[in-house]
């Protein structure tokens, strides 16, 4: 399995085989990749979203997904994690299907959407307390210092629902800080912060890939990252374009 | 590859903990939007006083229909509450996170029962004997009412929480709800007042108490997993 797992998305789907860099596998990085998708198909009313589509996601890669607005990022998103299932192909968790193995995949998951799972009536403290015990309970300060690297310090103890949009990001946010995780999929992330969250994060993304983890966002943000950036645009699957560390 | 993507000590994490911190967290939402504490109370509160008032104040007549009075009040009471269980956290994403758990879904869905049981179903418990005593219901009753509430209304939140995981993701649910869970809650609220009734007679209520905890035996195993099933199907 491992051996064939490398170079399925280049030779044997023609969608997929661009002139460069057609998949992200990087060969220092091991062989199997992280998280691979296999010839996705998805349709939502009666609209093909994605067909054939490759994605290969290895450890310490930034892989930015792109596309105009309704071209199934966020459902694309959704598939990998399980969320969503109305869809045909195949999603491998380092080298062996999810559905195999579906507690070690989440374990080493950590999601991020739309709605950003903060409950607004606890404080940022309260919510990351419950965030973490759902994959491994962690001390006090470490989610003190989690808030405070996330611009929320002297807000641990505040209501969510008395934070600006931005300061609930900035909670969620504050979960990639205490998760061990290694793949980090998010969805939008950048949305609400303001110039200062947006370089932390672009930060703690590119820190993340230096220590081996992966990360998959979407953003129209132009990610300006001190690692190599990867690109998927969904408008056109077949085109892989990647940025070099700015 | 060292420090944050080894997979295998993550695995390892206790399911009890991640159990014992969402019923916490529930009742701590609970604590801080004291509606959600004081509604179940008051409406049960409400609704069996009106009895009397509606019905007669004559002590025969009304220790007649109480066991049903109660009864059929903590279910309302139970049913009004129900939406907080999953409402919310559909709406903020926490249901979300909930479902990418590494943890059983069984053991979280089942500890966001529970803490809906100890805010809706338990205060029902702890008054219903205060509220028989205003519907004349005999003192040999008592026991018999309570015990009966005891074992129901867990039931009631658990079947409760079928319907709600399968409404949740709907906008507009009206009485969809209502039209879910009631035919499922119909046999607990026959049985556990047709226990307190037969008790005031005098007949033996042991078979009553025997289906009661089939019952609740039944759905603390199958529920949450049917809850669990409604609510990734609600959230695709």
């Amino acid at each position: 399995m491992a051996g064939m797992s490398l170079p399925t998305s280049s030779s044997e789907s023609p969608v997929s085989a661009a002139p460069e860099s057609a998949t992200f596998a990087r060969e220092q990085s091991g062989g199997v990749p992280l998280l691979q998708a296999r010839s996705l198909f998805c349709e939502r009313d009666e609209r093909v979203l994605f067909s054939e589509f490759q994605l290969d996601i290895h450890a310490g890669q930034l892989v930015q997904v792109l596309g105009s607005n309704g071209s199934g990022k966020t459902t694309l998103l959704r598939i990998l994690c399980g969320l969503n299932d109305s869809y045909e192909g195949e999603i491998l968790w380092r080298g062996q299907p999810v559905e195999e193995q579906r507690e070690t995949f989440l374990a080493s998951l950590l999601y991020i959407g739309h709605r950003v799972g903060v409950n607004r009536i606890l404080t940022p403290r309260e919510n990351l307390r419950w965030s973490a015990s759902l994959h491994s309970p962690v001390e006090d300060d470490r989610i003190e210092a989690a808030l405070a690297r996330v611009g929320l310090r002297a807000y641990e103890d505040i209501p969510c629902r008395n934070l600006s949009a931005g300061q609930t990001q900035r909670v969620s946010l504050a979960r990639l800080l205490i998760s061990p995780a290694a793949l980090w999929i998010l969805d939008e992330p950048f949305t609400t912060l303001d110039v200062y969250g947006v370089r932390d994060l672009e930060l703690l993304l590119a820190e993340h890939v230096a220590n081996g983890g992966a990360v998959l966002v979407t953003t129209h943000h132009r990610l300006d990252v001190p690692c190599e950036l990867h690109r998927v645009n969904l408008d056109n699957p077949s085109e892989r374009t990647v940025v070099p560390a700015s | 590859m060292t420090q944050p993507t080894s997979t295998s000590s993550a695995v390892t994490v206790s399911t009890s903990a991640a159990f014992v911190a969402t019923l916490k967290r529930d009742l701590l939402v609970a604590f801080k939007r004291r509606n959600d504490l004081l509604n179940p109370i008051m409406f049960f509160l409400i609704v069996v006083t009106l009895f009397p008032l509606g019905v007669s104040s004559d002590p025969v007549e009304l220790a007649r229909i109480s066991a049903g009075v109660v009864w059929v009040s903590a279910l309302l009471a139970s049913m009004l509450s129900l939406d907080n269980l999953y409402r919310a956290d559909y709406e903020d994403g926490s249901l979300e996170q909930l479902l990418l758990s590494p943890q059983p879904l069984y053991f979280l869905v089942l500890a966001k029962n529970i803490a809906h049981w100890l805010i809706a179903g338990l205060p029902v418990v702890v008054l219903s004997p205060l509220l028989a005593y205003m519907l004349y219901l005999p003192q040999e009753a008592y026991v018999t009412l309570v015990l009966s509430l005891l074992i129901g209304t867990p039931v009631l939140s658990l079947i409760g929480s079928i319907g709600v995981a399968l409404t949740v993701g709907l906008g507009s649910r009206g009485l969809i709800l209502a039209v879910i869970v009631l035919p499922l809650s119909t046999p607990v609220l026959i049985i556990g007042a047709k226990a307190v009734t037969d008790i005031m007679f005098g007949l033996p209520v042991g078979s009553h108490f025997a289906l009661l905890g089939a019952i609740l035996a039944l759905t603390l195993t199958m529920a949450p997993l049917a809850s669990a099933a409604a609510l990734r199907i609600s959230v695709n």
